[in-house]
């Protein structure tokens, strides 16, 4: 069963700007990986408890201490575009 | 029709004071130089993964129990994930199903009634960085670029929710305050509104009458004090019925709280919902906040706001002396002392909320910077109820004890201020006076009540003011009653 | 004599500790055999011969001084270009990082150092390691040692052709889904996965968080021990660090298997296994029988869902990982009027078409109404897988089966199809599902002269007896064959 993406939805959940062709490409791809992902539902998993990890541990904390941090200029030594000790982007169009 | 009733429901944002971030080892720190207090975690370079601090999951813990929450066992971090420039890994790590704290309640009181607001749920999670927007007045969309500060990044977060149980803005009002001591007591933040260290968002809608359904509600932000948190929430209950009596429709959408024009103005129109793509934190275990740990919180939660109130008028102060000591540690600390040292609860209470209010005020001090010791009061209170200094006489010695003149008692007697309430000394005077005044005396005798004052300024004038005038009076009393 | 750049590293170990050779004679052999093999393979992304040649001369100094930090002192090891290396770029084979120097090392990097350890380079895998052939690098394809017109495997190959080359006497990868031991099964090396948690992930550029290991590429087993007792351990920064004790891998090599009990894997053993891989795994099961162990056949009926989860499972991880990569704070930035355009443009400038399709593969697979279905199940799928593997090794000590299904293949054979392409790691997958350790030895030659791997598996934090199984696998199989171009120099 080939399944049905809204694939510019999802560029977009991604951020990654994708051109129309580029949007097809990828959707028509996605679908066949995921027939054949879409296999794992074929499995009974009725009262399998998920695994989300491999370590059956719990409680692993550090203490409440400080470290010494970054530099202001090792902080910003990678940046694309920097200003008076902050990182700079362009205009933030609305809220998160 | 029936009346509108608004339904709100808060959600708050509590920055814990830990000494370093929920994830790394960064300082907490307010008001620093820009990007100081970052690290390859907090700033999400490649690589970096978090760990988290133990003393923030002792905080939230903290904050769960003091709101009677059920802390869950068995607890789960997830990623919530959306892309925005003051977030540096473009998800912020924060709790999904199985938040550590759910099922609480807060009690509170408005104009004297008790009011009970359900909590929802208590998690955990980090705050973001700060954005600066350059350009046209510092507003976001006439900026022309932003500037980043990532030293907010990563500092633990707690969100508190309520559930839609609030009907006014007073009610709310009201929340915020008691959970804002509550966090203070707890000792867990220092929930200052205007740094962003405590913030509120609140969710309003209207509806005709307690038995409709709920209405489309909207979200205001941008709240950064207890007043506006009421006025903004008024606005918001206000607009909304004038919006619907006009036969429009309210739209689900986050508003902004302008404090200036005290309106709140629509940010975004919520389309759709949004699609955060939750799921597990895989770089973190998960969390298992086990009896012994709930136990351990619980016995060694500090006595809280509601309490200490009831504790104060129990011991003699009225309501609101009592929410003013509790209000103030300090000023509510050294009351505790005084009244264990043998003051009396309701004599302390005035002076530390009234003289000592003031006088810190007018000086800019705090009281740990003043002489004032709890013993201070308590011998204060001993010299009031003694009749060695009169009432007004005592507030002049507090103040001199305050301004580190002295004792009580040294300061009363350098100032010349010991009342004189030897009665056999002033049963003497009395006696002189009346002898001196026959046809005053006859007339008092003869019910001119008047005459009190006359005869107790006349003891007053003979021994320069000195004599105990409460005493004074009695005496003159007692005399005509022969 | 022996070209130093081809002793083992437990030999160089012995000689630099008798005095017979330096530090500085190992990095020169090295450096020397790099400059020969790098235009043929395209192992590295960068050598370091500045830093290198100064770790060499402090090794060189603590020798003399009596100061030994143990067995990878003074050892040129090479390292995946995604473990982070402080003031060298480390790019994870992505424009998107093209240039980017970490402020920081790693925990493993921070180890080797701190344990004397030649750090030479950094090698090239497919970006973010994501893919079973270096053909995802966003900086050319490496070759294979054996055959420069085929892969080396990946996503570690880089790491894989270096070691087989002599061009490092160690190296370290990650595996995910088998980017250790895949690369290492095609190149002809020993390659191992440790237990989920054993060595620290932080410092290592994040694939799949659940999944990925740091892990050793060496000539011998008894190396590859050693090179993970380099870098195992705890670390307070990587909270899924495992905290217990574990004993020394190297010290039971000897032991043989008599009496080990073995479980060869029905479901790796089936016909999409090319046919000579599986005889040279029968062949070796047979000679472990013979040397004393106890063989039987297992089943782990849920393995054949393992791929699919797995690709499920790693691209949702990865969507998330990857967001950090917005061109804000670092990497390489596409100007655009508004930051979330600018975001938009630089990821899709940054990221090749296969880091695209996982992270649009994990996106969708996460999204709301989908989630369960694909994410949940998958995750669902992988407690099955474990309870497979918890059965089995009820009656068995370790699990063994090909590492592969086919030997090296050419480039450009398989980049049209990423089901072909994925369905390489069908065989290691199960274990970094699992979380369990597992790693491939080479035993033999196609008949193309090829290089075939064998796989051992074993339970979670099994490290000591799966290094002891695969010495036993190594001695059994006298794999002595070098390829072409380690060999070759020496005419030149
Ligand atoms: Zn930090």
């Amino acid at each position: 069963m080939p399944v049905d993406i809204d694939i510019a939805k999802v560029a977009h959940l991604a951020r990654i700007d994708l051109s129309a062709e580029e949007l097809a490409q990828y959707g028509a791809q996605l679908s066949v990986i995921l027939e054949y992902a879409e296999r794992v539902s074929s499995l009974p998993t009725e009262g399998v408890e998920p695994t989300s990890h491999p370590l059956p541990a719990t409680n692993a904390f550090r203490p409440d201490v400080v470290t010494p941090s970054l530099t202001n200029e090792e902080a910003l030594a990678m940046a694309p575009e920097a200003e008076d000790g902050y990182f700079r982007v362009p205009r933030i169009l609305g809220e998160p | 029709m029936a009346e509108w009733e608004a339904v709100i429901g808060i959600e708050t944002h509590v920055e814990l004071q830990t000494k370093s971030k929920m994830f790394c080892g960064c300082a907490v720190a307010f008001g620093e130089a820009p990007n100081t207090n970052t690290c390859p975690v907090c700033l999400a370079l490649p690589g970096a993964i978090p760990v988290p601090n133990e003393e923030a999951i002792e905080g939230i813990v903290k904050i769960g129990t003091a709101l009677d929450s059920t802390i869950n066992k068995d607890s789960l971090f997830y990623r919530k994930n959306y892309f925005y420039p003051d977030l540096p890994k473009n998800y912020q790590i924060s709790q999904y199903t199985f938040p550590v704290c759910e099922f609480g309640k807060l009690d509170i009181m408005v104009d004297g009634e008790p009011f009970t607001v359900g909590i929802t749920r208590v998690h955990m999670e980090e705050d973001t960085g700060k954005s600066r927007h350059v350009g046209e007045g510092g507003r976001i969309h006439d900026a022309s670029h932003s500037l980043l500060d990532f030293n907010r990044s990563g500092v633990p977060l707690v969100e508190v929710v309520t559930e839609p149980d609030i009907r006014t803005a007073e009610q709310a009002r009201a929340y915020g305050a008691e959970l804002q001591r509550i966090v203070r007591t707890l000792g867990v933040s220092d929930a200052r509104l205007e740094e962003g260290s405590m913030r509120f968002d609140a969710n309003v809608s209207v509806r005709r009458g307690p038995d409709a359904e709920f209405g489309t509600r909207t979200e205001t932000k941008n709240v950064n004090s207890l007043r506006s948190l009421q006025r903004a929430i008024t606005f918001e209950i206000d607009r909304q019925i004038r919006v619907l009596e006009e036969g429009g429709e309210i739209i689900q959408e986050t508003r902004h709280w302008n404090e200036g024009k005290g309106v709140t103005i629509s940010m975004r129109i919520k389309e759709e919902s949004e699609d955060y793509r939750y799921f597990q934190e895989p770089d973190m275990l998960p969390l298992e906040i086990d009896e012994e740990w709930q136990q351990r919180v619980k016995a060694n939660q500090p006595e809280l706001p509601a309490q200490k109130r009831a504790r104060y008028v129990g011991l003699g102060t009225d309501t609101h002396t009592a929410e003013l000591l509790a209000d103030d540690p300090a000023l509510g600390g050294l009351f505790d002392e005084a009244v264990g040292a043998g003051a009396d609860a309701k004599q302390a209470g005035i002076w530390l909320t009234q003289e000592v209010v003031a006088y810190l005020r007018r000086e800019e001090k705090t009281l740990s910077a003043t002489a004032l010791s709890a013993e201070h009061v308590a011998e204060l209170a001993t010299m009031v109820a003694a009749g060695d200094l009169s009432s007004t006489a005592s507030k002049d010695v507090l103040n001199g004890v305050l301004a580190g003149e002295g004792t009580p008692r040294e300061i009363a007697e350098s100032r010349d201020l010991i009342q004189i309430s030897d009665s056999g000394f002033l049963d003497t005077e009395v006696d002189a006076v009346i002898a001196d005044n026959a046809g005053a005396f006859e007339k008092l005798v003869a019910g001119d009540m008047k005459m009190i004052g006359f005869f107790v300024g006349q003891v007053m004038k003979r021994t320069g003011g000195k004599a105990d005038p409460r005493l004074v009076s009695e005496m003159v009393r007692t005399k005509v009653q022969g | 004599m022996t070209d130093l750049a081809d002793l083992s590293i437990a030999e160089a170990g012995r000689q630099l500790r008798a005095g017979d050779i330096t530090s500085i004679d190992l990095w020169e052999a090295t450096v020397t055999r790099i400059a020969y093999t790098e235009p043929h393979l395209h192992a590295f992304l960068t050598v370091d011969r500045d830093g290198a040649r100064a770790a060499a001369h402090a090794a060189d100094a603590a020798f003399k001084a009596g100061e030994d930090a143990g067995p990878l002192q003074g050892i040129p090891i090479a390292l995946k270009d995604n473990m982070c290396t402080k003031g060298l770029a480390t790019t994870a084979s992505s424009r998107m990082l093209e240039g980017w120097v970490p402020p920081y090392d790693g925990t493993a990097v921070a180890k080797l150092r701190a344990g004397g350890a030649v750090l030479v380079g950094k090698t090239n895998l497919d970006e973010f390691a994501m893919g079973s052939s270096t053909e995802n690098s966003a900086f050319g394809t490496s070759r294979n040692p054996w055959d420069t017109n085929r892969v080396p495997g990946g996503s570690s190959g880089g790491s894989a052709g270096s070691v087989a080359a002599g061009a490092a006497m160690g190296a370290f990868g990650s595996d995910t889904g088998g980017s250790i031991r895949q690369p290492a099964a095609l190149c002809g090396v020993v390659g191992m996965k440790p237990t989920y948690g054993l060595v620290s992930r932080y410092g290592l550029i994040a694939f799949a968080s659940s999944l990925d290991q740091i892990g050793p590429f060496a000539r011998s087993v008894e190396d590859a021990a050693l090179l993970l007792e380099g870098v195992a351990g705890h670390d307070i920064h990587d909270a899924t660090s495992y905290r217990g004790e574990y004993p020394t891998f190297s010290d039971g090599l000897d032991l043989g298997v008599k009496g080990l009990r073995v479980g060869i894997v029905k479901e790796l053993m089936v016909d999409a296994i090319d046919s000579e891989i599986r005889s040279a795994s029968r062949a070796m099961a047979d000679k472990l029988a013979d040397a004393g162990a106890d063989v039987v056949e297992v089943s782990l009926p849920s393995s054949e869902y393992a791929l699919s989860a797995y690709y499920l499972i790693a691209p949702a991880e990865c969507s998330a990982n990857l967001a950090r990569l917005d061109g804000v704070r670092y990497g390489n930035r596409v100007p655009a009027d508004t930051t979330d355009e600018m975001m938009a443009k630089t990821r899709a400038a940054g990221f090749g078409p296969e880091v695209i399709r996982r992270i649009l593969l994990g996106t969708y697979a996460l999204s709301a109404g989908y989630y369960d279905a694909f994410y949940g199940q998958a995750q669902r799928v992988r407690t099955l897988v474990r309870q497979d593997f918890a059965k089995a090794y009820e009656h068995t000590d370790v699990l063994i089966s090909p590492t592969t299904p086919t030997t090296a293949f050419e480039i450009g054979a398989k980049t049209d199809d990423p089901i072909a392409m994925y369905y390489s790691d069908v065989c290691t997958i199960p274990s970094n599902l699992a979380g369990d350790p597992s790693i491939s030895v080479p035993v033999g030659l196609d008949t193309q002269g090829l290089p075939i791997g064998f796989q051992i598996m074993a339970p979670a934090l099994g490290e000591s007896t799966l290094f002891r199984a695969a010495a036993e696998v190594e001695r059994l199989a006298e794999f002595t064959a070098r390829p072409l171009l380690a060999v070759s120099k020496e005419t030149v």
